[in-house]
């Protein structure tokens, strides 16, 4: 087509003289031109390439880090219960016992490891008692703790325990921990871990999936193979319901008031102005907001579920008002004539017609704003939610006013940790964000390929 | 009466009212609907809504006064004698707090409180045990205090119980008895339906009212006691939690132009060129599976972007940039957080041009084609300059976002203010300091916490700024070719 552009058409003219070449054989300008056309598109294949591959390189860093915290060493050994040790009175009453502290336990499953591992006849070389226990993690002596206070009659008992590996066994096998690294690391040293390769040839130690990681609490700092997501999730879903629960009437009720009721002036284009910015403040802003009003304020406690719910849902409504706007924009108006043609008032017309048609819309729009508010960080930073959380929420409203943890901030939590095992945690962390976002955003997307009307 | 046994109590009562509403309007009608001005449930639903909106006003509002009337109740009771001299009112009051929840937890346990309250040591052994930890020891006037603390607030909930079940009742009875065949109870329920709906379209603006007012507010107490032109015109930012820190900001917004800068120069031409080629070039199928993709990048949480900045873009220009070039060893630097920022907003720039180039006029370029243009020469000099008003709306509202942007830059930028040209530097930025100000205990008196506010301020006014510009730059461009 450019070829055509420098050869005249069929008047010939003093110029068309000068033109020898033939249509077929492009001149050089035309080869100049048709070489940038190329180089142009491929200007765009490339851009497009590399931000497919930011993104196939983003997942599979986040991936390949954190699917390891999916799975965990155990060790697996019978503790016998000594009465003699946890219960000194032998009354068998909870109270009591309390009095045995986690070192109590620590050393009966020192002695427990000991024992197993000279009845499967391994050498240990020149490691002490003190070593053994190390094996295993400072946590297994609170789980056994917790269980024998939870059921005081297995005192005396042998019970087939399943112990976690201390954070550095788990962490050679998953091999993040090296021979190298141990002898410079004052928390195991090169013996545990070949000690580590003999427990796992006799079967006393293996590697599985440790559903603990969703469902356990976070735990401190020298713990990571402890630490898990159970207080964060609640926290979250806590906070999603309280956003649901707010952001989706109010939205829809201020989308219904602007889309259907609102005289077109000066004070409606105030508050469609209002809306538009809303939705482009940063985030941070409504965490000083929720600081200083909600808290400081209005006196609500720090860390709780209800506070992070509130200021999430005043970042949430503008990105429900303006898809739910366009959801009614795009119900034809004869609905409306027809409805209020057979007598229904306005409001009924909305609630009878509009509204339903609007729905799925509605919905569609409001998924994907929680699934925003679900991975939002800062806000939640300011307003005391990344305090270190071991108890449970309690059950829902009085439950929204306990401290509780989210899923963003304990990743952001687990990144500021100084123990390596934690970026493994973080990592797996956001996978599980991840999915829950994914189940959102396709739940959002067949809502709207199957129910959403073209008119 | 607990809060949710409260709401639960006023919501059946509502049921209650809409039932018998109906009811009523039917007998009073002899049972014969055509009677009535309306049809029965708008009797029953005006009748639930009287129960309903000025019970649930009241709880509302007593709510918020409760915080008030306690904090005062409580601090006339602490003798400033005791406050320490390092401390003020205010930060006692949070352990006065604390001290009322840990009597409160002891009284459910049933313990002896008067005992315990003359015997300090035991009152703290005691709290120990309930898990309670205070700051400081508790004085007799500290107790006082928590005890006012807890008498208000056992009083408030009383008074707020029965103040709101009484009004509750009152617009049963007051409902039922304007129920008539003629009272035109369709109207009413649209109207009070109606104001509900202002009110919903209000908290946007209450919203907006709300930031404003906290940032002002808060940065006016900073101004008073911290000089302005240090904080503007300052080139060192040094906060001591000890006191005479220097504040200034402009490292910090150095910093966050230095990032924004780096991650617009990665994102814009990326996304620009990908919105070229998917608006003008791809096939509709191709079009179908990589617009979805790259939209993915900024569905994803950005506390995901600041870890992969943290674990692997950071060592990885630490390792092969940074070291061997010499320009430095942190893997925090302003290139990291500017480089993942830059992938975040690649669809940003990407969707919205893509959308602006979608609407241009098919007419423009028929004609260029038809002069014997080449597509690229249609592109760059015909679609692009008709778009472009559109296009730098799209780049200010990226803009906006990078310079909002707060866990890349925590996690990848590292937290040392500084004023250097080095890209591989770890610097700060806006909101990192914000953060890090207004992160753990906070209490609002000190310059060093009140500057969060200022930051804040001067950030919001900075995106706000820049987005007013895009929107009114985008509206236009739609508005000359619809």
């Amino acid at each position: 087509m450019s070829a055509v552009s420098s050869t005249p058409g069929d008047q010939p003219t003093p110029e068309a003289a000068r033109v020898r070449h033939s249509l077929f054989a492009p001149d050089k300008r035309t080869a100049m031109r048709n070489a940038q056309e190329g180089r142009f598109r491929v200007y765009g294949l490339v851009a497009i390439v590399i931000a497919l591959l930011a993104l196939v390189w983003l997942l599979f860093s986040i991936f390949s880090a954190g699917l390891p915290a999916f799975r965990q060493t155990f060790v697996e050994i019978p503790v016998m219960l000594d009465a003699a040790v946890l219960d000194k009175a032998g009354h068998g009453d909870p109270a009591e016992m309390a009095s045995v502290t986690t070192i109590g336990y620590g050393k009966l499953i020192g002695k427990a490891l000991a024992a197993e591992i000279e009845a499967k006849g391994i050498d240990i070389g020149a490691m002490t008692p003190k070593d053994l226990v190390g094996m295993v993690s400072e946590n297994a002596a609170a789980d056994l703790r917790d269980m024998v206070l939870a059921d005081p009659k297995l005192l005396g008992t042998t019970v087939q325990f399943t112990a976690l590996a201390n954070g550095r066994i788990d962490g050679y096998f998953k091999g993040r921990v090296t021979m190298e690294s141990a002898a410079r690391d004052n928390n195991t040293s090169p013996e545990k871990l070949m000690l580590a390769d003999k427990l796992v040839a006799a079967g006393l130690m293996d590697m599985r999936f440790n559903p603990g990681f969703m469902f356990m609490p976070d735990a401190s700092d020298k713990r990571p193979e402890a630490a898990g997501l159970g207080v964060a999730i609640i926290g979250s879903l806590y906070m999603m319901v309280v956003v649901l629960c707010l952001a989706l009437p109010i939205g829809v009720a201020a989308s219904v008031y602007l889309e259907e009721f609102a005289p077109k002036n000066r004070w409606t284009d105030l508050i469609e102005v209002n809306i538009a910015n809303l939705a482009a403040v940063p985030s941070i802003v409504y965490g000083i907001l929720g600081l200083s009003f909600f808290i400081n304020f209005a006196g609500l406690p720090r860390s709780a579920s209800i506070v992070g719910g509130l200021v999430l849902t005043l970042m949430t409504l503008p990105r429900i008002i303006i898809p739910t706007r366009a959801a009614l924009k795009a119900v034809p108006p004869s609905i409306r004539d027809a409805a209020l043609g057979v007598g229904a008032s306005k409001l009924q017309t909305v609630t009878h017609h509009v509204l339903p048609l609007a729905m799925p819309g509605v919905l569609t729009g409001t998924i994907i704003g929680l699934a925003q508010a679900l991975g939002e960080t800062a806000p939640l930073l300011l307003i005391g939610m990344v305090a270190f959380v071991r108890e449970y929420p309690g059950a829902p409203l009085t439950g929204l006013f306990d401290p509780a943890s989210a899923l963003p901030v304990q990743i952001y939590n687990w990144t500021q940790r100084g123990d390596p095992g934690f970026v493994e945690r973080a990592s797996g962390a956001i996978i599980v964000l991840l999915a829950f976002l994914i189940v959102m955003n396709t739940a959002a997307i067949i809502l709207r390929r199957r129910y959403e009307r073209r008119w | 009466m607990s809060l949710g046994l409260l709401l639960l109590t006023i919501v059946a009562l509502a049921a209650l009212g809409y039932g018998l509403g109906r009811r009523r309007a039917m007998l009073s009608a002899g049972g014969d609907m055509r009677k009535l001005h309306s049809l029965p449930t708008f009797y029953g639903w005006i009748t639930a809504l009287g129960v309903l909106v000025p019970a649930l006003l009241i709880l509302i509002l007593w709510l918020f006064a409760e915080g008030f009337v306690i904090h005062n109740s409580a601090v006339s009771h602490i003798d400033p004698a005791d406050v320490p001299a390092d401390s003020s009112v205010n930060l006692m009051m949070a352990d006065v707090t604390r001290l009322a929840q840990g009597l409160s937890a002891l009284a459910a346990k049933g313990t002896d409180l008067p005992a315990l309250e003359q015997d300090i040591e035991a009152l703290k052994t005691a709290l120990a045990d309930a898990g309670v930890a205070m700051g400081n020891d508790p004085t007799p006037s500290m107790i006082a205090a928590a005890q006012a603390v807890r008498s208000t607030a056992a009083m408030s909930r009383v008074g707020l119980s029965v103040t709101t079940l009484i009004v509750s009742l009152a617009g049963l009875v007051w409902g039922m008895r304007r129920i008539s065949p003629e009272f035109r109870a369709r109207n009413a329920t649209e109207r009070v339906s109606l104001g509900l709906l202002i009110a919903a379209s209000l908290i946007a603006v209450l919203t907006t009212v709300g930031i404003v007012f906290s940032l002002l507010a808060n940065t006016v107490h900073f101004f008073a006691i911290y000089p302005a032109s240090t904080f503007f015109f300052s080139p060192t930012w040094d906060p001591k939690f000890g006191g005479g820190s220097t504040l200034g900001i402009l490292p910090l917004v150095w910093g966050t132009l230095y990032v924004s800068v780096i991650s617009l120069v990665v994102a814009v031409p990326i996304g620009l060129f990908s919105a070229i080629y998917l608006a003008e070039y791809a096939s509709r199928r191709v079009r179908g599976i990589v617009k979805p993709l790259i939209e993915v990048l900024a569905g994803i949480p950005t506390i995901v972007y600041g870890l992969f900045a943290l674990i692997t873009v950071g060592p990885l220009l630490r390792d092969w940039i940074a070291m061997p070039m010499g320009f430095g060893n942190s893997s925090s630097t302003v290139m990291t957080a500017g480089l993942v920022m830059g992938i975040m907003i690649i669809p940003f720039v990407s969707s919205l041009s893509d959308d602006i180039i979608n609407a241009v006029p098919q007419s423009l370029r028929d004609g260029s084609l038809g002069l014997g243009a080449t597509p690229s020469e249609t592109i760059r000099q015909v679609v692009i300059p008709a778009a472009l008003p559109g296009i730098v709306g799209a780049v200010l509202l990226a803009a906006s976002r990078a310079i909002g942007e707060t866990m890349i830059v925590v996690l990848g930028a590292g937290a040392a203010a500084k004023l250097s040209m080095n890209p591989f530097e770890a610097m700060t930025t806006v909101t990192v300091k914000i953060v890090s100000q207004l992160t753990g205990d906070t209490e609002f008196a000190s310059p060093e916490t009140l500057v969060a506010f200022a930051l804040g301020l001067t950030l919001f006014t900075f995106t706000l700024g820049l987005n007013v510009v895009a929107l009114v730059i985008v509206r236009k461009y739609r508005e000359q070719y619809e």
